[in-house]
């Protein structure tokens, strides 16, 4: 008997794990610069994905991240809701319709990802928003070798986060603070970069244990 | 139709316009988000669609933030036919309801109706 591929559901509960965790500090920047929900909005919507999870692991992964995006726009209630789904359902249309994962494929769903973020947020890079760490993050995927890419990713969301806090917000309710925006990072950068991250951190876990055979 | 990410607000907004306006005009509100809290909700907002729609279309009032973007999904799902009489209003949402609801009561075309609201915002 094969045994049961754990693959795509290990990949989103470490995604949920990590946002759950980081609540509170998404929570707080946003009450720096909005409204004090980021975090909570998004541990309702990733708690609701935990709940589905039974159906979900079944799914290939295309199908299993459409299904994350669509109940993120069903539960989180803020802006992020949409922001995020659309994100996860636009990249889970193209890898299922592409049927495998390579980098090509990665690139252009994130492409086609972030130009639907860029429509539905009325948005571009430079206005203190998850677009700032989503696209140099593309041009990294782009880019980079293969055998940095799981360090690099993390480590360009992480700059391109920390590059949000001077910015001045063009977006969202942060616009309305002008200047007094700056100086607070964007609360989508951090969880942006820390759903970056957990992808990552996950893909180099499964390297390690693929590297040390079946059993380990 | 009022979106607000407060249930009190989408109300006391859909209140005023009733009583300032009068009851022909098609309404309908929805505030708070998928658990209760202050937000709003995607599946809320298609509901409210459903309530307000009518031929000449429908202008969506909104707060902030997640009541646009949430208002927007729920409007890219309606079928093609309908979506394109759907319009999110960019205005203040009591003064924006009441001019919409007072230009739409005289039987004015979508785009008049949102115009009437939009004029209230400053020119940027």
């Amino acid at each position: 008997m094969q045994p049961i591929d754990r693959t795509t559901q290990e990949l989103i509960e470490r995604i949920a794990a990590t946002v759950i965790e980081h609540a509170g500090e998404l929570t707080e920047l946003d009450r720096a610069i909005g409204d004090a929900d980021h975090g909570v909005n998004l541990t309702r919507g990733f708690q609701a994905v935990l709940a589905r999870m039974d159906i979900i692991a079944v799914m290939p992964l295309g199908k299993a991240l459409g299904e994350v995006g669509a109940t993120l726009i069903r539960s989180v209630g803020g802006a992020s809701g949409p922001l995020f789904g659309k994100l996860f359902v636009t990249i889970g249309i193209r890898l299922d319709e592409a049927g495998e994962v390579s980098r090509d494929i990665l690139v252009g769903a994130a492409e086609d990802a972030i130009r639907v973020v860029m429509a539905l947020g009325r948005s571009d890079v430079g206005q203190k928003t998850m677009l700032d760490v989503l696209v140099p993050v593309l041009d990294e995927l782009r880019c980079v070798t293969a055998s940095d890419l799981l360090r690099q990713i993390p480590r360009r969301a992480q700059i391109a986060a920390q590059a949000t806090i001077p910015m001045l917000a063009r977006k969202g309710r942060a616009a309305f603070l002008g200047e007094r925006s700056q100086g607070h990072m964007d609360p989508g950068a951090r969880s942006s970069e820390l759903i970056l991250g957990a992808v990552c951190h996950h893909l180099e876990t499964r390297q390690d244990r693929l590297r040390g055979g079946p059993n380990s | 139709m009022i979106v607000s990410h407060s249930p009190d607000v989408a109300k006391g907004v859909a209140d005023m316009v009733r009583q300032m306006v009068g009851k022909d005009v098609p309404l309908a509100w929805c505030g708070g988000d998928p658990g209760g809290g202050l937000g709003t909700s995607m599946e809320a907002i298609e509901k409210a669609l459903q309530t307000a729609w009518s031929e000449r279309g429908v202008v969506v009032m909104v707060d902030m933030g997640g009541a646009e973007t949430n208002s927007e999904l729920a409007i890219e799902r309606l079928p093609e036919k309908k979506r394109a009489k759907v319009v999110v209003c960019n205005a203040p949402i009591v003064e924006g309801s009441v001019m919409a609801a007072t230009e739409s009561s005289a039987g004015s075309p979508l785009d008049k109706v949102r115009h009437a609201a939009e004029e209230l915002y400053p020119r940027m």
